[in-house]
């Protein structure tokens, strides 16, 4: 299977359910606030950005990724103690990059979900962060390797939580 | 410019919703030092998501205790015999403790110290968490129902987990951790008795700031709350120093080890309440004692004027206090004596932090710091008194307050003014320490054993 498409026709646009849209995110906000109390570890997850690359990547509509980024950032902000925006902005940016980006590559491949979910998390943590240092004035530190190796620990998951979420996908 | 945007509509979008978003973020940011109130999306989503955490947490309860309370009961007998076991030996350690703490009990009686107990505790639930490494807040399930209000200190059994920040609803309240980096909690180091700031970083560690690079803080030392943020009563738990090392500035980078476990919460308790007030006797069971008694009926110094400014070494105001709690009769003797270090002492003696007797102690130390802290003896929730009665940047004209035991067993408090400016009382983790406790009793003058010896006073 080629990875990258050649032309528009190629390209399969899937849709999900109305209940899907919903409740997927908001298992994925649920499960990233409670599951790091039980298991501390698992904070190095982020879910609701995984699922905003996967609506992204599967619609492959960049104003319906920026929009779903951004609803799911928004809310993943209201949970926190920080300005409302913050996680916003960066996931409104994934969203519509990802989108963008199934429309270029097989987003089937395994190896681009890894990879892609890589790229993806590190930009949407240098945009947190620069957002957050220079106009909320958080006093946030930036690490490379914490950053790094949480970006393939997001990749791997990626690759298992897309395999199951892509069950849900509908053919348009 | 409408075509424009036409064809480039996406992007048109993408800056359609990245500007409003940073426009609100720019609005959230000018009004930060305002009174904020919660955000109406922040109302929603703590709605929508607080419901299935409390029932995850409620069924994962409920499924556990079933099973360690009804079904895995192996070992529980051994595990019983070594309880019943450390249940005595305990109880022979609290006969000792006990008496020290109604000794410190009635020298905090003597000096008048107000202390700041913590009144009422709501237990609560840890049901959810922000879920982000750059946000150190959980979420309880109690709320503004059960008398949860913010800037409440949060703790458990082992030590400080943060503050309420915010009460979203009747039975939900977000908790900001003492590791999250924008916290910050006034400390005190147990034996030194220097003070910092506990702040959080961005590895959700504590570190310990404002303490200067010259100063000795060995590994191993308890930090406890100095109760200067005016949200955590005095004497909590923090946790164990594991590292101090010089910082890039002249102050100490040290960091702790945190007394409570902050990444496995469970159940905390909220101080709804912190009372101030001094400690009676009715703390100590009730019970008056000889020594009591007799404390009560000693002579005491008679509330003296104001002494003039230009007639004393120091700069004396005097202000009218009591040495003791009781209202004890004027002794003669006692006008014949110097003023100066005489009204300094009793003012150290009956814990008056006033500014007059702040001007006192200030004036008349060789070392001009000023404690005001002086007048609060806090007891740590185990009940020891916390206080730091004095320190030698206080001691200017310090007031030994010794407790005598006589021979008949009954204790009868002495005070003995010392002009001296020297550091003669132990900090009260010191005196609660039972091997401690015979050298301060050692401390006592032969003729204050022998008798009612109400006053003494020694300038030198």
């Amino acid at each position: 299977m080629p990875v990258f498409y050649d032309s528009q026709e190629q390209v399969e646009v899937y849709r999900f359910s109305f209940l899907t849209a919903i409740f997927i995110p908001l298992a994925a906000l649920f499960l990233q606030a409670f599951v790091p109390l039980r298991l501390p570890w698992f904070g190095v997850f982020d879910l609701p950005l995984l699922v905003v690359i996967f609506f992204a990547i599967a619609r492959r509509s960049q104003i319906s990724g920026l929009l779903t980024g951004a609803v799911i950032g928004l809310l993943q902000d209201s949970l926190t103690h920080q300005p409302i925006g913050l996680y916003g902005i960066a996931k409104t940016v994934v969203g519509f990059g990802a989108s963008s980006l199934g429309v270029k590559i097989d987003v089937e491949n395994i190896g681009a979900r890894f990879l892609g979910t890589v790229f993806f998390y590190l930009v949407h943590q240098i945009i947190y962060f620069v957002v957050a240092r220079g106009m909320a004035q958080l006093d946030l530190h930036w690490s490379w390797s914490h950053e790094s190796l949480a970006s393939l620990a997001n990749g791997f998951l990626a690759v298992l939580l897309f395999a199951v979420l892509d069950r849900l996908k509908q053919r348009t | 410019m409408e075509n424009l945007i036409t064809r480039h509509r996406n992007v048109s979008v993408l800056v359609a919703v990245l500007f409003a978003q940073v426009l609100g973020l720019a609005v959230q940011v000018k009004r930060s030092g305002q009174s904020e109130e919660t955000r109406l999306i922040r109302l929603w989503t703590v709605s929508a998501v607080a419901p299935f955490e409390k029932a995850l947490v409620w069924t994962q309860h409920g499924l556990s205790g079933t099973w360690h309370n009804y079904l895995y009961l192996r070992g529980v007998r051994a595990e019983n015999r070594e309880l019943k076991q450390q249940i005595e030996q305990m109880r022979i350690a609290q006969v000792r403790l006990s008496e020290d703490a109604e000794q410190a009990r009635r020298l905090q009686r003597l000096l008048s110290f107000k202390e700041k107990f913590i009144a009422k505790t709501v237990a609560a639930q840890v049901i959810g968490s922000s879920g982000s490494e750059q946000s150190r807040s959980i979420y309880i399930d109690k709320g503004s129902a059960d008398g949860v209000k913010t800037d409440q200190a949060v703790i458990t059994a082992d030590g400080v987990v943060g503050k309420v920040i915010d009460v979203e609803q009747d039975h939900t309240a977000k908790v900001l951790l003492v590791n999250d980096e924008s916290s910050g909690v006034g400390v005190v180091l147990e034996k030194s008795r220097l003070q910092g700031i506990l702040r959080g970083t961005a590895s959700g560690e504590l570190v310990v700031e404002k303490i200067l690079s010259d100063e000795s803080v060995p590994p191993g030392e308890r930090v406890l709350t100095s109760g200067g943020d005016q949200i955590f009563p005095k004497g909590l738990n923090v946790g164990v120093i594991i590292k101090a090392i010089p910082g890039s500035d002249s102050f100490l980078n040290i960091r702790l080890s945190p007394a409570t476990n902050l990444s496995k919460l469970e159940e905390v308790l909220v101080v709804t309440q912190v009372d101030t007030r001094p400690p009676s006797l009715a703390e100590t069971g009730g019970r008056l004692r000889a020594a009591d008694v007799l404390a009560e009926r000693l002579p005491s110094v008679p509330p003296k004027p104001a002494v003039d400014l230009n007639q004393s070494a120091g700069v004396i105001v005097s202000t009218p206090g009591n040495v003791t709690a009781g209202n004890r009769p004027s002794h003669g003797s006692e006008s014949a004596k110097p003023a100066a270090p005489r009204a300094a002492s009793r003012q150290a003696a009956t814990g008056d932090a006033s500014p007059s007797a702040l001007v006192v102690k200030s004036e008349t130390s060789p070392k001009p710091g000023v404690d005001a802290g002086l007048n609060e003896a806090p007891r740590n929730p185990s009940g020891a008194a916390t206080g730091d009665t004095k320190r030698p940047d206080n001691a200017g004209a310090s007031a030994v307050v010794n407790a005598a035991k006589p021979a008949t067993g009954a204790s009868v408090p002495v005070l003995t003014h010392d002009a001296k400016p020297s550091l003669t009382s132990k900090p009260a983790s010191e005196t609660s320490n039972p091997a401690a406790q015979p050298a301060n009793k050692s401390t006592i003058p032969a003729k204050s054993r022998s008798g009612p010896a109400p006053l003494e006073d020694n300038p030198q």
